[in-house]
């Protein structure tokens, strides 16, 4: 956790910060994308970056998901680090036999002789009115598969510390940033940090129920955990960080200490990461819980445009409060 | 209504009635991306919005080239091809607003709007996300033999999809009525399709054996001429084709995008809209063949004006779809 005087950096300035530092450090990373350089992306994420280190490391691509991946995960296995950068997160999908059959499986497939150190960034979260294909959470896809490690850090600090640990990973790591959060403003110290994966973070200590909460939900939680507190019931929000490698033993002990759990993840309901940390904790937590676990996640429908339509798939501090009041026997 | 035949200048024996007919959809496109363009700065319109504005010969050439019941698969800039295959303007803006009485119920917004009743199977937010589905229409109305054919809109980005050469061999191994439209505006997103393309478009269609052609996009009646010649040829078994539109957007890649010099020059597109206005140059035609005169012209601007107006009333007024909406429609 940072000091609580450091300076302030904005979600993304703390994800160029990492960029930034690791390609000073490292000769070997540069950053495959659409709209990457001059551009910065649409969400100007990666502005000033070209202007330092050209337009060798920061390279514009055509719109060829599936094939800039493929020379990703090929450079990676001969000697670069390349980070790409998929613009929505609903676009993975053009790069699934890259990042499965290929990327995720070259190590094991070789006998480990083989190596893919390389890095892909890409957006999560809904609320932005930009529709079905532009909207969705889909860490779930890559969470599933053997051979990758998936990031989905929740704030400015996480962010950069778990970046510059992604780049330096001699594995394939899939990086999930929600579009929502990138003007929102954390301290991130100066000096020199990483987060190492697998080590959940508690963003806030309580006694009654704990809310595991993962990227966009964190904020979610948090708020929930605020009114939570103005009704008397003291929440834990616990936060992951990684869902691969996953902090089982942190969220199993949160989970024994308070004895109720909500999990609150932006991707679908069913069949998700909700869904497995939920067994996670079932399975370990089982003698000591007073409620069954229980999973909020996004409606599972396509994301609508309509506004209030959409805001009805995710989860609201307010549907959380509710749900954990009614878990906590308050209604 | 006196009924003029055009004369061997337009070369194809079409009414002019017909050409002004072109007049209004074009003058249409424009206005409502004006409105779209409105309805965004005052903050009325949820999400983004990727205006069509000096691309309008292209979608109106074409798909007055069309039958109602033919089919097209638009792109995340799809307003123009939408409303140039006949869709109204009133459902459209609802759409736009998220409103239940848009097309899609309000679901789909601005980069989903589909109309079976135009033969639109829908936009698509998806880079070349609709070539597999304009193949697909190809190949049922080839299979079920009912003259039909389907033209696939899509950005020259798209040629950096790989799908794109899957379907076009699949059509021309299979003589599939289809013909793919680029629409080159010169720039993917911020970005000169010189920097993301290699080698000649047209012989990535040429290397299937499509039928190709390469039109300027900012002449409708160059592109309306083309764009019958190979949907005809496709619509008698001809086969695939390709067809390239050279054009240019007026305005950002999206509403939002207002600084572009870092990728643009500001005297590039005054070129382009002082020179080579599409509206213009029909309008100067049309007064010059006197197939027309500006105060008809300017009624008709006038016209559209209103109608464009009215809808966006419409719009605003509508409501929105009750919340248990969200739920309905994922399975058929
Ligand atoms: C598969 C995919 N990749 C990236 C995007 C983001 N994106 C939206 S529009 C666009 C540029 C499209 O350029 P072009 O196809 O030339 O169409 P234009 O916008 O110029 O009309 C990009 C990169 C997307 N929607 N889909």
């Amino acid at each position: 956790m940072p000091d609580a005087g450091a300076r302030e950096l904005t979600f993304a300035q703390a994800v160029r910060e990492a960029l930034a530092e690791e390609m000073r450090r490292d000769p070997r990373v540069c950053i495959l994308g659409e709209d990457v350089a001059e551009a910065g992306t649409p969400f100007k994420v990666l502005s000033g970056l070209v202007e330092e280190f050209g337009t060798s490391r920061v390279i514009d691509t055509p719109i060829s998901e599936a094939g800039f991946t493929g020379v990703a995960v090929g450079a990676a296995m001969t000697g670069l680090r390349p980070v790409v950068d998929i613009m929505f997160g609903d676009f993975i999908t053009l790069t699934m036999d890259q990042m499965v059959n290929q990327a995720a499986k070259v190590h094991y497939m070789s006998g480990g002789t083989w190596k893919v150190p390389m890095v892909m960034r890409t957006t999560l979260g809904a609320t932005r009115r930009s529709a079905a294909q532009h909207s969705q959470s889909l860490h779930a896809w890559f969470s599933h598969v053997p051979g990758l490690k998936i990031v989905l850090p929740s704030t400015p600090y996480d962010a950069k510390g778990l970046l510059k640990t992604a780049i330096r990973d001699e594995n394939p790591v899939v990086f999930f940033e929600d579009k929502m959060m990138y003007r929102q403003k954390g301290p991130v110290p100066a000096e020199e940090y990483t987060i190492p994966f697998g080590v959940a973070d508690i963003k806030r200590v309580g006694r009654d129920i704990t809310l595991v909460g993962t990227s966009s939900m964190v904020q979610v939680a948090l708020g929930a955990a605020n009114l939570l507190e103005e009704a008397g019931i003291s929440a834990e929000v616990i936060d992951p960080r990684t869902t691969w490698p996953l902090d089982e033993k942190a969220l199993i002990e949160s989970a024994k200490k308070t004895s109720r759990v909500i999990i609150m993840d932006e991707g679908y309901g069913r069949y998700g990461v909700a869904a497995e940390l939920s067994a996670v904790i079932a399975e370990g937590a089982f003698y000591d819980l007073d409620a069954p676990v229980k999973r909020m996640g996004a409606m599972h429908v396509p994301i609508p445009f309509s506004p209030p339509l959409e805001d009805a798939t995710v989860p609201t501090e307010k549907s959380v409060f509710e749900a954990a009041r009614a878990l906590c026997g308050k209604t | 209504m006196t009924t003029i035949t055009v004369n061997a200048t337009a070369g194809s024996g079409i009414k002019a009635e017909q050409w002004v007919q072109m007049y209004r959809r074009m003058v249409s496109i424009r206005l409502f991306e004006e409105q779209v363009n409105e309805l965004y700065t005052r903050a009325l319109m949820p999400g983004l919005a990727h205006l069509y504005v000096g691309e309008e010969a292209v979608a109106v050439g074409i798909c007055q080239a069309l039958r109602r019941e033919d089919y097209i698969t638009s792109t995340h800039r799809g307003h123009g091809h939408c409303l140039a295959k006949g869709a109204s303007p009133d459902r459209m803006f609802a759409e736009l607003l998220g409103k239940e009485a848009g097309y899609c119920r309000g679901k789909g917004g601005s980069m989903h709007i589909a109309d079976p009743a135009t033969g639109n199977l829908g936009a698509n937010a998806i880079v070349a996300g609709s070539v597999g589905i304009a193949t697909g229409a190809a190949f049922s109305a080839k299979h079920l033999n009912n003259g039909r054919v389907a033209v696939c809109f899509f950005g020259e980005g798209a040629l950096g999809q790989g799908v794109l050469y899957e379907v076009m061999n699949l059509a021309q191994l299979w003589k599939l009525p289809v013909i793919y439209v680029c629409e080159n505006n010169l720039y993917t997103e911020y970005t000169h399709f010189s920097e993301t393309t290699a080698g000649d478009i047209l012989a990535r269609g040429s290397a299937f054996g499509l039928q190709t052609a390469s039109v300027d996009g900012q002449d409708v009646r160059a592109v309306y001429e083309t764009a019958k010649r190979l949907i005809e040829h496709s619509r008698q078994g001809g086969g695939p084709a390709l067809l390239l539109c050279n054009t240019y957007r007026y305005t950002g890649h999206h509403v939002g995008d207002i600084n572009r010099e870092y990728y643009r020059s500001k005297q590039e597109e005054q070129s382009w809209k002082s020179e080579r206005d599409p509206i213009k140059r029909l309008a100067n035609w049309l007064i010059e063949q006197k197939l027309s005169d500006s105060n008809l012209l300017a009624a008709i601007d006038a016209e559209v004006r209103s109608e464009m107006e009215k809808a966006v009333e419409f719009a605003i007024s509508a409501p929105y779809p009750d919340v248990k909406e969200a739920e309905e429609n994922v399975y058929a």
